[in-house]
């Protein structure tokens, strides 16, 4: 039988605010434990909460960037339930009434082909904080820093299809929360986390098969190999002659499968009802358009721009575009050398390349975007050869010279476009050569192209690589020709 | 000086008739003497008074003293204080001392008033009795075998006895208004959001409004004065010009209109207390001010929706005592579980359980539409009645309570308690102000006499008007002047 | 609507409250007579009445985004019950 993958996220984003979503703790990543615990995020008799402007206004330019309704009206809930690192047994969150309606956002495939999933709804919440499992003495220990912490949780409608698709919608969603600068979408510090609502049916099949929910996949690539895992494990139950059952499972990376969690389970009942120490959040017209005003070039605008304005290839669009100080660096690149195609190839190449092999961000590129800009201008105004051009980026690397110009000069790497010059460098090859030069005028025609290399690699020898080698190579042929 | 009001104590100060270190001395040692036969505190915080006192004559000294400054008062044991147990009448906070104060209690600190000590109450203000507290019952000073009301028992017990010249009480469902009513004294329950609730433990915080126990209607002025306005740790407090609540008090009632809810006057009213209502309200007639006859048809209906919505925001708010960062923890537990359980079976009382039990049990899947979504829609209702009897009249009229102050013991069923506050629970329901004020006492026999309370209400933020209209009749009557004959 | 036995277990399990057989009795003929009692709201019709959570029509003020909470984990963990290395302690979480 032929199956479906029906995939649905629940993603998690930290909101980049300083302080905690109703208290004024800061959110700090790595603080010592507890330190960052206020009377509200311990939740201690007699404490209340105050909503943080800034987690108000990240979520509505999150929905803004996702075309999304903003209702007038929202409203926080709690979510009641005990675990050692939830303070108060319940979860201010956000149910019946959530502060970003539907939306959507657009995904781009591995063929450049995208495709727009459609967002259910957006809502904030505050974080838990976290259980340490090592041994105290036989216990748990409990670190409340995190708790308060605040949390857009993003939930997308059934539409993706495979695990490609899911890993390409967590990549949109990174890249438009960063872009926006609402959080720093470090997975690795758990600022991006996602739940995965799996199920499978057979291809043709109207009505949804029954689904499970992987929780804490924090990275993309453990989300497809999560993904992958689960729906092999439901496609071989229901060949089996089995059923899916609709519960909980945990991914765990170490041993690349999911596993049921039904324990945690039994008798969940989280009695959702208004939180009576907050008030009805009222977000007018008003408010709403001047978040707009705030909004950058989003990742998707970008995309379009590049291509049809820049005329960069959709894959090469997409790359760029992928992150915010990628593209940031890109377009200082092309501004300084006036260049896009060129620095677009400079940035994915050259740069990227030598970016991998040390495991570098663009953030902490040691070649800046001003320098390598200020190398490409020397490229495409024939100041320097494309070969020259290696050799100046290899030394700003090593961080040799301030900038390509000094560099050039230091090294007398200046292209000599000098005809008199070359001619005489020419003429000296030819006249020190005679072997290569009767086996050149012996030579079928249609050979001699191919031969003319090996004058062209003595003469740029001789000019120590700096001579143009198009005119290298023009002049020779016309000396060789006239030769015959 | 353990007779005179928070106003004439203000104005001894004021005038150096005595220190504050005088006067905070004497009312500890009355405290020290009569508080064993009433259990009215659970904390006497006898050295940060006496400092606090030094404190207030040393400004006062300095010039810098308000009108406030070197006034001893209770507070209910609700109100964090840091560094002093703060038990809300549990054991599941007996071991705490807060690390912080309520706003309120910052605010009065900074008025310059002597903290006495701690008062008893139902546990989580859970009661109208004062016999859901951890630390024993309160005893009624007017006759110890009978109950001061609840849950803000002590605070009135205290101040009837002259142990404190006032106190503040917390009220959710009448818990300031009906004790007030039990003791005798004055009790101000101000509009929701008047007064900040930071630091003030929750029960159902859509329905907690912190507010003044004291003999008079000016003395509650004088400390709303000093309590009321907008807390930025309390989104749930409202941002609106605090009055000078004494400015108004003397403004005479001509023409006032007084509507009597003929739901207040119906089955269940003991009659020795509608006689006092119906005297109380004779002298407003002679007063200048007009009755009229108006309907609260929801009435019946509030004592319902409020046991659906206080135990249900209950259930939610009292989840934080789990046993990891303060207060009781079991001995020895075996897992996670066993924790939670023993812990919370151990820290809270019979009635506290109860509730939480109701809470949970109407905010359960399957249930809440029918309990919760219900009750807040007939919560809308009783608000309306009350917002179309303000179209017609200034305030309203009625007993605090059905009946007199009951014995200890006597009401050992939950619904006949829950009964009690048949008139007060509406009021916090539609979150409007309400004060009771001693109107006569009531009772077979002469040496039976209890006091009878009656209720004032106002429309939302007219505590000026709530707090004139009941000044003026103490200005007339005396009842508020009678002070209970104790075994010294 | 009537409340029973296991309704009452399965609160007391929701609340994490400790309930003995005979006491869980008790309470289910308690919460049987509130519940009776409660059960009045339905004599009145509230089709399209919207629910009241607050008594006053406000809305949510906001906060300034600023870090105005000091440490003050010594002061917070003198009233704990278990602490280590600055950790609130609780017997062990099994996954």
């Amino acid at each position: 039988m032929q199956w479906e993958t029906v995939i649905g996220l629940e993603v998690h984003v930290q909101l980049a605010t300083q302080s905690k979503i109703f208290s004024g703790a800061s959110t700090a990543f790595g603080a010592e434990a507890n330190t960052q615990a206020s009377a509200v995020d311990l939740g201690l008799p007699g404490v209340l909460p105050v909503l943080n402007e800034n987690a108000v206004a990240m979520a509505v330019q999150f929905g803004l960037a996702i075309n999304a309704q903003i209702p007038e009206i929202s409203v926080f809930e709690r979510k009641n339930y005990f675990y050692p690192d939830l303070p108060k047994g319940y979860q201010t969150s956000q149910m019946a009434q959530p502060i970003i309606g539907p939306g959507e956002v657009e995904i781009t495939l591995e063929d450049g082909s995208t495709k727009r999933i459609r967002i259910h709804h957006a809502h904030l919440e505050e974080d838990a904080g976290k259980s340490l499992h090592e041994d105290y003495h036989g216990m748990t220990g409990i670190d409340l820093n995190r708790s308060g912490t605040p949390l857009l949780e993003i939930v997308s409608e059934p539409d993706l299809r495979s695990a490609k698709e899911a890993s390409a919608y967590i990549k949109a969603i990174h890249a438009i929360v960063t872009y926006l600068g609402i959080s720093d979408g470090n997975m690795a510090e758990g600022s991006m986390r996602c739940d995965v609502n799996v199920s499978v049916r057979p291809k043709g099949q109207e009505t949804y098969g029954t689904r499970a929910e992987i929780k804490n996949v924090n990275s993309f690539r453990f989300a497809e190999r999560a993904i992958a895992f689960e729906v092999e494990r439901q496609i071989d139950l229901i060949e089996d002659g089995g059923k899916v059952i609709q519960e909980t499972r945990l991914f765990d990376p170490d041993l690349d499968e999911t596993r049921s969690m039904r324990t945690k389970e039994e008798a969940n009942d989280y009695r959702y009802f208004p939180c009576p120490d907050l008030l009805p959040l009222m977000l007018d017209e008003a408010y709403v358009e001047h978040q707009r005003t705030t909004l950058p070039e989003l990742p998707a605008e970008k995309r379009q721009r590049f291509q049809h304005e820049l005329g960069l290839s959709a894959y090469d669009a997409d790359f760029l575009s992928s992150s915010r100080p990628l593209a940031e660096y890109f377009e200082r690149v092309k501004d300084v050398a006036g260049d896009a195609k060129l620095a677009a190839n400079w940035v994915q190449g050259d740069l990227m390349a030598r970016l991998n092999k040390d495991s570098l961000d663009i953030t902490e590129s040691p070649v800046s975007a001003d320098q390598l800009g200020g190398l490409l201008l020397r490229l495409k105004d024939e100041t320097i050869n494309g070969k020259a051009a290696k050799q100046v980026f290899a030394d700003l690397w090593e961080r040799k010279g301030e900038s390509a110009d000094e560099i050039i000069d230091a090294k007398g790497l200046k292209q000599v476009t000098d005809t008199g010059a070359i001619e005489a460098m020419i003429d000296q090859v030819i006249a020190d050569n005679p072997v290569q030069v009767t086996q050149y005028r012996e030579a079928e025609e249609d050979k001699r192209g191919k031969m003319i290399g090996f004058f062209v690699g003595q003469a740029m020898k001789a000019s120590r690589g700096t001579a143009n080698p198009q005119q290298v190579n023009a002049l020779l042929k016309q000396k060789l020709d006239a030769l015959l | 000086m353990h007779d005179l009001t928070l106003a004439e104590l203000a104005r001894g100060l004021a005038s150096g008739d005595y220190s504050s270190r005088e006067l905070t001395t004497a009312l500890l040692a009355r405290i020290d003497h009569l508080d064993p036969q009433l259990n009215s505190f659970i904390t006497v915080t006898h050295e940060r008074a006496l400092a606090d006192a030094d404190a207030a004559d040393q400004a006062r000294q300095n010039g810098q003293a308000g009108i406030l400054a070197g006034v001893p008062i209770a507070y209910k044991d609700i109100y964090c204080t840091e560094g002093v147990r703060t038990s809300c009448g549990s054991k599941m906070l007996d071991n705490f001392a807060a690390p912080y104060d309520a706003t309120v209690v910052e605010k009065l600190k900074l008025a310059g008033t002597v903290c006495l000590g701690k008062t008893n109450m139902d546990e989580f203000a859970m009661g109208s009795s004062n016999e859901n507290s951890f630390y024993g019952p309160v005893k009624n000073p007017w006759d110890t075998r009978l109950v001061p009301g609840g849950s803000s028992g002590g605070s009135a017990a205290a101040v009837a006895a002259g142990l404190a010249p006032a106190a503040l009480g917390t009220d959710t469902g009448g818990s300031i208004r009906q004790p007030a009513a039990f003791c005798g004294i004055t009790g101000l329950k101000p509009t929701y959001g008047r007064v900040s609730r930071y630091g003030m433990i929750a029960y159902a915080s859509s329905l907690d409004q912190g507010g003044p126990m004291a003999r008079t209607a000016e003395d509650c002025a004088l400390l709303l004065n000093a309590m009321a306005g907008h807390d930025p740790r309390d989104s749930t407090s409202v941002s609106r010009v605090v009055p000078d609540y004494t400015h108004d008090l003397e403004k005479p009632l001509t023409g006032l209109k007084i509507g009597l809810p003929k739901e207040y006057f119906g089955d269940g009213l003991d009659s020795g207390v509608e006689q006092a209502v119906r005297e109380a309200i004779k002298v407003y007639e002679s007063l200048g001010a007009q009755v009229i006859d108006v309907s609260l048809p929801h009435t019946d209906l509030a004592v319902p929706a409020y046991y659906v919505i206080a135990p249900a925001e209950a259930s939610s708010n009292l989840s934080r005592y789990d046993g990891v960062r303060f207060g009781h923890r079991c001995k020895d537990p075996v897992d996670l579980i066993d924790m939670y359980k023993r812990t919370r079976a151990e820290g809270f009382g019979d009635e506290v359980k109860r509730r939480i039990l109701i809470g949970t049990h109407t905010l359960s899947e399957g249930f809440f539409d029918a309990y919760y979504r219900k009750a807040q829609q007939v919560r809308r209702l009783i608000r309306q009645d009350f917002l179309d009897a303000f179209e017609k009249v200034d305030v309203l009229m009625g007993p605090a309570a059905p009946t007199t102050a009951f014995e200890l013991g006597a009401k050992a069923d939950p619904v006949q308690m829950y009964l009690q506050d048949i008139y007060t629970i509406a009021i916090n329901l539609a979150g409007i102000p309400g004060i009771s004020v001693p109107a006569g006492f009531a009772g077979q026999h002469p040496t039976e006499r209890r006091p009878v309370g009656l209720q004032i209400l106002a429309p939302h933020f007219a505590e000026s008007h709530l707090l004139n209209v009941a000044h003026v009749y103490q200005q007339a009557t005396d009842w508020h002047q009678r002070r209970p004959e104790l075994d010294v | 609507m009537a409340i029973e036995h296991a309704d009452v277990l399965r609160a007391a399990h929701l609340a994490r409250l400790g309930l003995d057989e005979q006491e869980a009795h008790g309470y289910v003929n308690d919460l049987s007579r509130i519940l009776e009692m409660v059960d009045r709201l339905q004599s009145v019709d509230t089709e399209g009445v919207l629910p009241l959570s607050h008594p006053l029509d406000a809305t949510q003020p906001l906060r300034a985004d600023e870090i105005i909470e000091p440490n003050r984990r010594e002061a917070f963990q003198s009233c704990a019950p278990a602490v280590a290395d600055g950790l609130y302690l609780v017997p062990r979480v099994v996954e």
